[in-house]
């Protein structure tokens, strides 16, 4: 590659591109309103005749189930059409792109209708069990979405490499110009707005979670899929991060109040236990987020740390199936499984981590695999007797804080706190330690150092940055912070036995699910691992029809995901633009060197 | 070994780089043999050879990246040891050929790794962050953003580094590498690939660097560059040090032109042959980017 030829014959003016499909913008405008108010009216309508289908579809004039997914999606694809169009009042909704927003509301929409209309047909035996009300709204979201795909584009057309077939005109109209700056509002406003954004945030997570059957959290997932990237091109997000940048501790604040309610929205304790789970799967990823997406350590057994922490609280939790039989205080306890993993860190990484490549790798798959047989075996029969061997340590009691007894159901101002609400708030503390330890690690000497690294190692040796240190740092802090998790999730799960910590396993957490999270979600974010989390707990959780094809569903939607947003979900700044912009002046890449000495690199020149 | 040692007006006050019998061997290839070279402060020695001289090993060497096969180096009368950041420690600082940024960090955190050394906030302070680790980080900041003045990047602060210009990201290099205050500074062909108005300013850069009482030890296939820049030129072919002295002595030295040229050369060496060499020399230079951009 050498520069590229600068060519000069720049098209005159730049042209406003046609949408994906060519049709006359007016007229295209017309359709998907008509269609986004047909839509919406359908969700009144009979869908089908009988409940035997979830959801009771049957009743006219009020939406049930998967119809109110319909109805919020034709709603937000007519706001966001109206507020295009520079509607009074509505204008705030589409700061950034005006008509992607539209094409991917519309296309969430119909994915959704359609997506019920099959699943009516599917369960019941057939299409005779649609109801016309049915059959008009999967028309009318069709119609929607191809009208929708016929708005213009709103970036002008490159005038060197016009889009020429469909799906490069498809992905043109979708791209949206970036938000101007926003107004400055008063600062009570703009923390209004951010209570509003998180308060919005944690519906829909609660509306996820407390999903009642596979088809809805089906038809939820599709209809948030594309509505969370229309908000992201209509300028939304930007505008709420930069809202929350500048408002930082009114934010963390919100988010954590946002996450604490979170127990008092459920009626079913049975959610609540859900989200103890998840809690523990994110903090985790979040922790090898530290390996992995800020020090870019490949830790293949990293399920092993967490381990080691829980089987540590166990043992020293006063089970009586604890081998030692003392009764550690829970602080102390904490401290001793976070110790005893940092032990185990330096343990593993102090004779690895003076190599580069991919030792490191191997390495840690083989402790993760050593750290599970090695609980087995240390029964009393093929060892000295440590861990009760496969049946692990059961009976691990509740937790006391202060005399708060965790098990047990507490009533206070009129609010139930369940025995899950209380390990959710505890492991909420957790998460937030590991957050914080998280953002301002990165943010330091230590983080950039770790970074450095990740981007060129013999670079940032040469800038003075010890790697051997910091990675072993990096690899022990890691190590720690499951730890940490793990001496909580003992207690919240109350028995712990070796298959719990396998490298891959149907049930989060294992290794390779949390790797999963991490790059699923976005190396290197906060938010990334909490997000990627989430939706790898709840989608084999909620969709149990999937069952054996999970792990071929999740490597399909891996390497869909690499091809298509090879950052994850949630982008680090640092690395947003590594794989979407092109054309850009080459830097020397430092893939993996040979192995050889010690300090010893490819050649320079 | 002939190294015409005429040092001209740089009385060697203090020694700031002074490697004796450095010799690198890869297998059966003896890349660098037996070198000595010292840097004096305040000096800028321009270091000058074909293509596969050996320049670059030689760097690797002074910098702890290679572990030279016979030989020391030692900075300041000390002698150092063969770990790339302790060097840095100890306080040479160097940009390599094919540059070497942190692609998708910003300019600002760049130049922020750099000063790594200089700074101590450890872990637990980033984890408290105490009213000393803000202030450390204030200061380290200040510093960068010093350094980006000095460079002329400071309105790029928060640009991701692979975004800049090829220009812009050699100034980044140099930057980042005066961010962990050196006393010398080695640069691997800083204009490769510079347009002559770019090859101008990084001229300018360096004088002043120098002027900021940081010695320069520069690579370069960029004749006129070298024969304006420094105080004094080694000769590197093939692993060898051929000449050494004043601009004046090694442009006018036959051995020289013999050795780009590659052919036995007879007669005064004069305007018309030092034309010749150059354009060899431009030659070179582009053939070299071909093959690092490839
Ligand atoms: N790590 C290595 N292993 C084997 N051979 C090497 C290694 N590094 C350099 N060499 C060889 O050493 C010789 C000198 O290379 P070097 O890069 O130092 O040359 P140079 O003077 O910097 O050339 P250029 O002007 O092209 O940059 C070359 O023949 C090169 O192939
Ligand atoms: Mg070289």
């Amino acid at each position: 590659m050498t520069m590229t030829t600068t060519d000069t014959t720049r098209a005159t003016a730049p042209a406003t591109a046609p949408g994906a499909l060519p049709l006359p913008a007016g007229a295209a405008r017309a359709a998907t309103a008509a269609g986004a108010v047909l839509t919406f009216a359908s969700t009144f309508l009979a869908w089908t005749w009988t409940g035997a289908f979830p959801g009771n579809l049957t009743v006219t004039g009020y939406p049930g189930g998967l119809q109110v997914l319909t109805l919020t999606g034709a709603l937000l694809t007519t706001l966001f059409l109206l507020a295009g169009h520079g509607i009074r009042g509505l204008r705030w909704l589409t700061p950034g792109g005006t008509n992607s927003p539209v094409v991917l509301l519309a296309l969430g929409t119909a994915a959704v209708t359609w997506y019920a209309a099959g699943a009516i047909a599917f369960t019941l035996g057939g299409l005779v069990n649609l109801e016309p009300g049915g059959w008009l709204a999967a028309a009318a979201s069709l119609l929607t979405a191809v009208a929708a795909l016929g708005l213009p584009a709103d970036t002008p057309a490159d005038p060197e490499h016009p889009p020429t077939d469909p799906w490069q005109r498809l992905r043109h109209s979708l791209r949206a110009p970036a938000p101007a700056r926003a107004r400055t509002l008063p600062s009570w406003a703009e923390i209004l707005l951010i209570a509003a954004a998180f308060a919005v945030a944690l519906y829909v997570f609660t509306y996820g979670i407390a999903t009642e059957y596979g088809e809805l959290f089906v038809g939820f997932l599709l209809l948030t899929l594309l509505a969370v990237p229309a908000l992201a091109k209509a300028g939304l997000l930007r505008r709420v991060t930069a809202l929350t940048a500048k408002h930082r501790n009114v934010s963390i604040t919100a988010a954590f109040v946002a996450a604490a309610a979170f127990p008092f929205l459920q009626s079913d304790n049975e959610f609540t236990s859900i989200a103890v789970n998840i809690l523990i799967f994110a903090t985790v990823a979040l922790g090898l987020n530290v390996v992995v997406g800020l020090a870019g350590l490949l830790d293949l057994g990293y399920v092993a740390f967490l381990g080691v922490g829980a089987y540590t609280a166990a043992l020293v939790s006063g089970s009586p199936f604890s081998t030692i039989g003392v009764h550690f205080p829970f602080w102390a306890a904490v401290l001793t499984g976070a110790a005893v993993s940092l032990v185990f860190g330096v343990l593993i990484g102090a004779p690895t981590l003076r190599l580069r490549g991919d030792y490191l790798a191997i390495v840690t798959l083989g402790f993760g695999e050593i750290f599970r047989i090695g609980m087995q075996n240390l029964d009393g029969i093929s060892g000295p007797s440590v861990t009760n061997g496969s049946t692990g340590v059961p009976q691990i009691p509740d937790l006391e804080l202060l005399g708060y007894n965790f098990g047990e159901p507490h009533t206070l101002l009129g609010f139930e706190f369940t025995r899950s609400a209380n390990y959710f708030w505890l492991m909420l503390i957790i998460t937030v330690v590991v957050v914080s330890v998280f953002r301002r690690s990165d943010t330091s000497r230590i983080g950039r150092a770790w970074v450095a690294i990740r981007e060129d190692e013999t670079a940032a040796r040469a800038m003075g940055i010890n790697a051997f240190r910091l990675k072993l740092m990096a690899f022990a802090l890691g190590a720690t912070l499951a730890g940490l998790a793990g001496t909580v999730q003992a207690h919240t799960v109350s028995s712990i036995d070796p298959e719990q910590y396998k490298f891959v396993e149907a049930v989060p957490p294992n290794s390779a699910f949390l790797l999963a999270a991490v790059i699923l979600g976005g190396m290197g974010t906060v938010g990334g691992p909490l997000i990627g989390a989430a939706l790898l707990y709840l989608i084999p959780a909620k969709l149990q029809f999937i069952g054996e094809y999970q792990l071929l569903l999740f490597g399909i939607a891996l390497v869909l995901l690499m091809r298509f947003r090879p950052e994850g979900l949630v982008a680090d700044r640092r690395k947003q633009l590594e794989f979407h912009e092109t054309g850009q002046l080459d830097v020397p890449d430092t893939d993996g060197d040979t192995p050889g000495k010690p300090g010893l690199s490819k050649a320079e020149a | 070994m002939t190294t015409d040692t005429t040092t001209s007006q740089a009385p060697a006050r203090d020694t700031v780089l002074d490697a004796t019998g450095v010799t690198m061997r890869f297998g059966g290839l003896t890349a660098v043999s037996d070198v000595d070279l010292t840097v004096g402060g305040g000096e800028i020695v321009g270091l000058i050879g074909p293509n596969g001289a050996g320049k670059t090993t030689f760097f690797n060497c002074l910098t702890g990246l290679y572990i030279p096969t016979e030989g020391t180096v030692s900075y300041r009368g000390k002698v150092l040891p063969h770990r790339s950041h302790l060097v840095t420690q100890a306080g040479i600082a160097r940009t390599f050929q094919n540059i070497r940024l942190f692609p998708n960090m910003t300019v600002l955190e760049n130049v922020l790794v750099g000063r790594h050394t200089r700074t101590k906030e450890g872990l637990v302070a980033a984890l408290l962050r105490g009213p000393r680790f803000k202030k450390a980080e204030r200061e380290s900041e200040d510093r960068a953003m010093e350094l980006l003045e000095f460079t002329g990047l400071a309105a790029k602060r928060d640009h991701i580094a692979r975004n800049l210009p090829y220009g812009e990201q050699r100034k980044l290099e140099i930057a980042r590498a005066l961010a962990s205050d050196p006393g010398l500074l080695l640069l691997d062909e800083p204009t490769a690939g510079m347009n002559p108005q770019e090859t101008r300013a990084t001229q300018d850069l360096v004088f002043a660097i120098r002027d900021q009482g940081t010695a320069v030890l520069v690579i370069e296939h960029d004749m006129r560059f070298i024969f304006n820049l420094c105080d004094r030129v080694a000769v590197l072919v093939q692993g060898r040090k051929l000449v050494e002295g004043t601009p004046a002595v090694v442009q006018g030295d036959e051995r020289v032109i013999a050795a780009y040229l590659g052919t036995p050369f007879e007669g005064e060496p004069g305007e018309e042959e030092l034309a010749e060499v150059e354009a060899a020399e431009a030659h070179s230079t582009a053939r070299t980017e071909g093959d690092d951009t490839a």
